[in-house]
């Protein structure tokens, strides 16, 4: 434990010295005053261990550490980009590893270690098998219960999220050819009732469809979101013709008809496309923050859907998204950190059961037939789910 | 007003440590007597500094206000700003020209700490209100610095020239594109007019402003105003690169007052191709930008990606490729699996003059908060200031880049007000704003 953290930083002196006497006695750990320093940056065993990775040399601080929480502060001396890694007693299997450290910088690996023997590696030039030293950590009472399968559980997950993808996808797709047929034919009362219907298979995987630079402004781009001259095709292009604005001129049947083609085009050239987007649990748990980003900067201002105002439906889907996102990474999760898995539990269903009060028919009330009462209400719930939400990724490395 | 408004008296001990050795370089530029004030200024905080000075020295805390060029450019970048837009109301050329006499007269008093008008705040007739208002009487001059520029409303208003001004407006003060992602309120964009008003004391910034709009009034009316504080750049090298709201250090490769081949290539204006917008040689062109960061996602995002996003590292400042935070950053040094250690939509690199045709801008943007949006969000961001030489080479280019490509931009920032301004040379000596212009 760090007792520097605790600490004013400019204190005046008198009530500083206080402070650490009260701090060192509740401590009572060993070494705890080699932690009443002057200085945050403790010693080598209370604060990070240092690591000083040059070009032929690899000096780490200690080389034994109390098991738990560990932190290795690794600065790159050296002339090229380096990385570092924490592996097993036999020098194969990755505890921990942080890499692409510049030259000059410092950058901090956090690991969760049991008690037992590892091995230390640098690896400047991120060629070879690094420079290694024996590493040793000592059972200070506090084990880490991670099962041997953790890694399985975290493959396991990605996949689930993976055929969760590939369905949304195909659901996307067969539902885009009924609007895109709807619309095109000019039946706008039923390209109307399939709209946000469609558009919530794309808004469950936006993190994954995003990831696609030219496709997202082609599928999903807003008005505002155009450079001059830019042609506008995709959803919004459709909304807006579908919701018409006060003194607009709707697109011709030829217009729309390219339009739709378009729109069918472009969502079977995505679907193709996600086949072999390759997951990992940090997509997961990145990707499940950012559908919560995603409602509180645009869903939960009514902005997605500014004619429409079908945002609840976007809300909905991005929640589903997050959700299963967490789903799949959740018996991991309760591994290393069941508090955090049960407090998103908590907050999901929190959100979930205010959102099913705005539900009417198959669907929701119209964004703009919220008060701001209810707005704000929503807002709070997004931010309470979206602040451990954003816990979820590193909790699972 | 008595020395120090935070009780002044020794330093807290805690506090010595932050003064670095930049303020010892900036303790060494301040020189002579100026020194004394230069030290306070490492010890206090911002806002005392300003009521420090003037107990110490008043000349320390003023600008001079006449020059070659406009002060509060090169001007070292003061903490505080209130900015503010208006429109012309009258249609009169005498009366512009009378408005502009005005405030250039105003302007010099208050930048030397004087109130306005010839019997300032309390020593006019007792039945009429004082011509100063009177919230700066006791204030040190603060470095107040007043900025004017004109906006292409000033030369023509739907499609009509104004004032007589048929012709002189200059080629470079364009009308800026729709960049992608905008989101501009008309209400906090444009105007005829802008002054920028800087300064280390908020009130001193606030009585500018307020006391122009006051000899404006009938003439002119203020179209938008913003608050700002915590300089976000910095504008010579005796200061330190300050931090953005996103905890970043901004502003690091800013073109400083010492570069002056710099300035003349990439912020001072030119003469023009033609005779009748000779008049802003020696300018600059203001570009403001009202830049909403959505702070509080912002806040939930990892380091990792927080610092990809930038291209810099938190702490330092330094680029992701290594070094210092004034090392040069290489873009195409890569990490594991040949990928760029500054990714390719960073900021930094999109922003980044060898990416924009080798065009640098002159940045003084502040931090600013409006309070919170309702929904329990900071309504706060940068408000970005930047002086260029053409902005049709050095701000539109980037910015559409910036807007495209930019994962900063696309996820994190929003822009909701926006204006392009003229703003012509400094004042001689008995001359006013934009003279040049009305010969």
């Amino acid at each position: 434990m760090s007792t520097g953290s605790f600490l004013p930083k400019f204190a005046p002196h008198t009530a500083r010295r206080k402070r650490f006497a009260v701090l060192c006695a509740a401590a009572a750990l060993p070494l705890a005053l080699a932690s009443c320093t002057d200085n945050a940056k403790a010693g080598a065993t209370d604060g990070p261990i240092q690591v000083v990775s040059t070009d032929s040399k690899c000096t780490v601080s200690a080389g034994t550490a109390p098991s738990g929480n560990l932190t290795f502060a690794v600065k790159n001396d050296g002339a090229q980009v380096t990385e570092f890694y924490l592996l097993g007693a036999d020098g194969l299997q990755i505890v921990g590893e942080v890499e692409n450290i510049g030259p000059g910088l410092t950058r901090n690996l956090v690991v969760t270690a049991g008690s037992g023997k590892y091995t230390t590696a640098c690896k400047p030039g991120m060629q070879g098998d690094g420079i290694k030293a024996p590493f040793e950590i000592t059972d200070s009472g506090t084990q880490p219960a991670v099962d041997a399968d953790f890694q399985k559980l975290l493959d396991t997950g990605t996949q689930q999220y993976a055929s969760y993808v590939k369905d949304q996808t195909e659901q996307l797709v067969t539902g885009t050819q009924a609007f895109a047929a709807a619309y095109a034919a000019g039946d706008l009362d039923k390209a109307r009732s399939l709209y946000a219907a469609t558009r919530v298979h794309w808004e469950r995987i936006e993190p994954v469809a995003e990831s696609f630079g030219d496709l997202d402004p082609k599928l999903d781009a807003r008005e505002a979101d155009l450079e001059p001259g830019q042609e506008w095709t995709g959803w919004h292009r459709a909304e807006k013709d579908l919701y018409p604005p006060a003194g607009y001129t709707a697109l011709t049947a030829a217009e729309r008809s390219t339009l739709a083609t378009q729109l069918v085009t472009d969502t079977a050239d995505l679907a193709q496309r996600t086949r072999t987007v390759e997951l990992s649990a940090d997509n997961l748990g990145n990707g499940a923050k950012e559908l919560l980003d995603e409602i509180a900067t645009g869903k939960v201002t009514g902005e997605e859907e500014a004619w429409s105002h079908t945002d609840l439906w976007d809300f909905q889907a991005n929640v589903d998204g997050a959700r299963i996102a967490f789903e799949s990474l959740k018996p991991a999760l309760q591994q290393k950190n069941p508090e955090l898995a049960s407090t998103l539990e908590t907050k999901f269903a929190a959100l979930e059961a205010e959102l099913k009060t705005y539900a009417k028919g198959d669907g929701f009330v119209y964004y703009n037939d919220l008060t701001q009462e209810q707005i704000q209400r929503l807002a709070s719930l997004v931010d309470a789910l979206g602040e451990p939400l954003s816990q979820l990724t590193a909790a699972v490395l | 007003m008595s020395g120090c408004p935070f009780g002044g008296g020794e330093p807290a001990a805690g506090e010595k440590k932050r003064l670095s050795r930049r303020g010892l370089l900036y303790l060494a530029g301040a020189g002579g007597a100026g020194a004394a004030a230069g030290m306070a200024a490492g010890l206090l905080s911002h806002d005392a500094v300003a009521a420090a000075a003037a107990t110490e020295n008043p000349a320390a805390s003023i600008v001079p206000f006449h020059g070659e060029r406009q002060a509060g450019i090169t001007t070292p970048a003061q903490e505080r700003l209130h900015m503010a837009a208006f429109d012309l109301t009258t249609e009169d050329r005498t009366e512009l020209i009378q408005l502009l006499k005005d405030w250039t007269a105003a302007a010099e008093a208050m930048t030397q700490g004087k109130a306005t008008g010839s019997t300032g705040a309390f020593d006019g007739p007792y039945d009429a209100p004082p011509q100063d208002t009177g919230e700066a009487e006791g204030l040190a001059a603060g470095r107040l610095t007043l900025t004017l520029g004109f906006g292409a409303g000033m030369f023509e208003k739907n499609g009509k020239a104004r004032f007589g001004l048929d012709g002189r407006r200059p080629d470079a003060l364009i009308d800026l594109p729709h960049f992608p992602g905008d989101d501009l309120d008309p209400a906090r964009s444009d105007g005829d007019i802008v002054v920028q008003a800087c300064a280390d004391d908020p009130q001193v910034a606030v009585h500018a402003i307020r006391n122009l709009a006051r000899i404006g009034f009938g003439k002119a009316r203020v179209r938008w105003s913003q608050l700002g504080f915590g300089r976000t750049s910095s504008t010579t090298r005796s200061q330190d690169t300050p931090r953005n709201l996103f905890g970043f250090k901004d502003g690091t490769s800013n073109v400083k007052a010492e570069d002056t081949d710099l300035l003349d290539q990439h912020i001072w204006a030119t003469k023009g191709t033609r005779d009748t917008e000779a008049w802003m040689a020696g300018g600059s062109y203001l570009v403001s930008r009202r830049i909403r960061m959505h702070i509080e996602i912002w806040d939930r995002t990892s380091l990792r990606e927080q610092e990809g996003l930038i291209g810099r590292n938190k702490n330092q400042g330094a680029p992701l490729s290594g070094g210092g935070e004034f090392t040069e950053p290489d873009f195409k040094l890569a990490g594991k699996g040949g990928t760029p250690l500054i990714p390719l939509d960073a900021h930094m690199r999109l922003a980044h003059a060898s990416q924009n045709n080798g065009v640098k801008m002159l940045r003084r943007g502040y931090n600013y908060t409006d309070g919170s949006d309702g929904l329990g969000h900071l309504d706060a961001g940068l408000f970005f200031i930047a002086f260029v030489t053409d902005p049709r080479t050095h701000y539109v280019p980037m910015q559409m880049n910036m807007a495209k490509g930019d994962g900063l931009s696309l996820e994190y920032l929003k822009h909701t007000g926006s204006g392009l301004f003229a703003v012509p040379p400094g004042i001689k000596p008995g001359g006013f704003i934009g003279e040049g212009l009305f010969a």
